[in-house]
């Protein structure tokens, strides 16, 4: 351990900040285990080895023709990001996780909107309103994809079917199995399931808008829809524009609900592409392929990741 | 009555007025519209837990009926004694708790590091770590596998546990807000001779106390409900987590439809009884970290 330190660090000319000053005067006499790299290290290794290696790694053998059962990889160049792009599987996989994300995404962002308004607006037994529509987050994919694929959208007896007859209407929707339905019933699910993420950012967002602007409008007579439209939105624009993003990258990495539920049928109708990637790689020993379009599918949410900020940024400036 | 009473009282009532308007119509029929969006929301859930607790030969019945003939608790019975259920929730603890208590340590630390130290090559790193927010984990699934494999890591804890506890994104929070923590504690603590450990354990850590507990609900909660990874690198039911246990067992069940209800209770059943005893920590631990996470 270090003994007494001098009250006033000492003066450097080269200095920049503060920060800078006291920490480059001290550097001297700190033993190794105090230096920067130390705390930063742990983290780093364990982040190089299972986030950036996995990542070049995935790469090298996108380029080959390894597998998993044991024959040689060869170098083979593009040649898999070739076949790739000329599958038809693997573009209508890619195709479901686009329209996955497009039906999703709507509902997902206007529901947690609308329930998160519902709650702050009562502002009573807000235990309620928080158990219903967010304690679903909180359970595994497993046990929700279970429970409405075994009892919810069979046929007949599942609650859907059921409910439909009781209301009078015609049961008997191919809920799963019909290819029409299939990817509704999945974004069902979806959203009862995940809203409540939604839900809990907008109501964190509503509770940060200071009373005083609505005492004010209260004040000059307006009335609770006119708050809404010219106070209470306009003032959400900005978390809008996160859980908007949030939700896509979120939806594009659609593979458990689809998996568990519908198996991506009926005849492949509902896969997304990370099952493909599963089927290939992990079914079909093909790691060389499954690489090659993990990368093709990385691509695709790089892109939205970096185009969606800048299109948020011109609508907000378009806004003003 | 004194002026400063009446004061009082009607600066509290005014106060609990705005707090809760009066029932009007229009309040009212959003009340209705809530409690219609609630029960839409529970219901399936309470479809579960009626499936769970009927015999298991009504349990296809049409129509519709909630309660069996009797209420029996036969199918929780059945499935603890023939499943692994108990094995698995203990597995899904394990690894959920090394995860949480990894993720935040190595996050802080490396955090700490990015934001009170100097060193060659910092911003660079920093940089390189950033960079990682962009790469969903999915997309590793092929070369992490193949790595797990060489590494004789498929069907352990660590398999499990490893690829995700260098989360970029904590780091960003926990920089942000290590950032906006006034250094004057810190100085003050080094002029008494501490060193950097002893300041960052004793000083930094408990000042950010709120955020890391936000950070570990939200590490927690991913981790307990991860299901690609863990069902990728767990072939052995003896080494599976809850949610991969689970879903591998359906086979087994058939269509012992209480049965299947009644371990969905079972494991859904843990962490919202977490939920409701910790509403307020979690709330605000996900509100947090989920909007600073971009």
């Amino acid at each position: 351990m270090t003994t007494l330190t001098p009250a006033a660090p000492a003066p450097s000319a080269s200095g920049t900040g503060r920060g800078a000053v006291t920490a480059r005067s001290r550097t001297a006499r700190r033993k190794w285990t105090e230096h920067g790299l130390v705390f930063v290290a742990p983290f780093l290794v364990v982040y190089g080895l299972f986030l950036v290696w996995p990542l070049i790694s995935g790469l090298g053998m996108s380029l080959t023709s390894e597998n998993i059962t044991g024959t040689e990889a060869e170098f083979i160049g593009l040649d898999n990001y070739a076949e790739a792009l000329a599958d038809p599987q693997m573009w209508s996989s890619l195709w479901n996780t686009v329209w996955f994300t497009v039906l999703s995404t709507v509902p997902l962002v206007l529901v947690g909107l609308v329930l998160a308004l519902l709650a702050h607006q009562l502002r009573v037994v807000q235990w309620l309103w928080r158990i219903s529509w967010f304690a679903p987050f909180l359970l595994p994919s497993g046990v929700v994809c279970m429970l409405f694929a075994q009892m919810i959208f069979p046929p007949g007896f599942g609650l859907a079917d059921q409910l439909l007859a009781s209301a009078g209407l015609e049961p008997g929707i191919g809920w799963l199995s019909d290819e029409r339905y299939a990817m509704l019933s999945i974004v069902l699910t979806t959203v009862w399931w995940t809203v409540g993420f939604n839900f809990l950012l907008y109501l964190a967002a509503l509770q940060a808008v200071p009373q005083h602007l609505y005492e004010a409008a209260e004040l000059d007579g307006a009335g609770a829809w006119r708050r809404l439209l010219h106070i209470t939105l306009p003032l959400l624009r900005r978390t809008t524009g996160l859980v908007l993003v949030l939700q896509v990258l979120a939806s594009l990495k659609i593979f458990d609900q689809v998996y568990l539920m519908t198996g991506g049928g009926p005849d492949d109708s509902t896969r997304p592409i990370l099952q493909y990637v599963y089927q290939q790689g992990f079914t079909g020993y093909r790691i060389g392929y499954a690489s090659a379009v993990s990368y093709v599918f990385f691509a695709l949410v790089l892109i939205v990741s970096l185009v969606q900020p800048v299109l948020a940024r011109r609508k907000e400036e378009a806004g003003k | 009555m004194s002026l400063a009473a009446v004061r009082d009282r009607t600066v509290r009532s005014s106060r609990t007025e705005s707090r809760r308007p009066r029932w009007t119509t229009g309040r009212l029929s959003l009340l209705a519209m809530a409690l219609v969006l609630a029960a839409a929301w529970l219901l399936p859930l309470l479809w579960a837990v009626a499936t769970s607790l009927k015999p298991e030969g009504e349990t296809t019945r049409t129509p519709l009926e909630w309660i069996g003939s009797r209420i029996t608790f036969e199918a929780y019975a059945k499935v603890w004694e023939s499943g692994a259920l108990l094995r698995w929730t203990v597995n899904s603890l394990v690894v959920s708790g090394l995860t949480t208590l990894l993720t935040v340590g190595l996050c802080a630390m490396a955090a700490y590091g990015f934001t009170r130290t100097a060193f060659r090559g910092r911003k660079l790193l920093y940089g390189l770590v950033l960079a990682g927010i962009m790469v969903p984990p999915q997309v590793l699934i092929a070369p992490l596998f193949t790595q797990m494999v060489r590494m004789g890591l498929v069907d352990t804890y660590w398999g499990v546990i490893l690829p995700q506890v260098a989360v970029p994104a904590m780091v960003f929070i926990l920089v942000k807000f290590f950032e906006g923590v006034p250094r004057e504690l810190e100085e003050a603590a080094f002029v008494d001779g501490a060193g950097r450990w002893r300041v960052f354990w004793t000083i930094v850590m408990p000042l950010s106390r709120p955020v890391l507990a936000a950070v570990a609900i939200f590490t927690f909660i991913s981790t307990w409900n991860n299901f690609l990874w863990p069902f990728l690198v767990t072939t052995d039911p003896q080494a599976m987590t809850l949610p991969v246990g689970l879903v591998n067992v359906q086979s087994g069940f058939g269509v012992r439809y209480a049965q299947i209800m009644a371990s969905l209770v079972i494991a859904g059943l843990p962490l919202l009884l977490v939920f409701a005893l910790f509403q307020r920590q979690i709330v605000r631990g996900i509100a947090h970290t989920g909007l600073a996470g971009q």
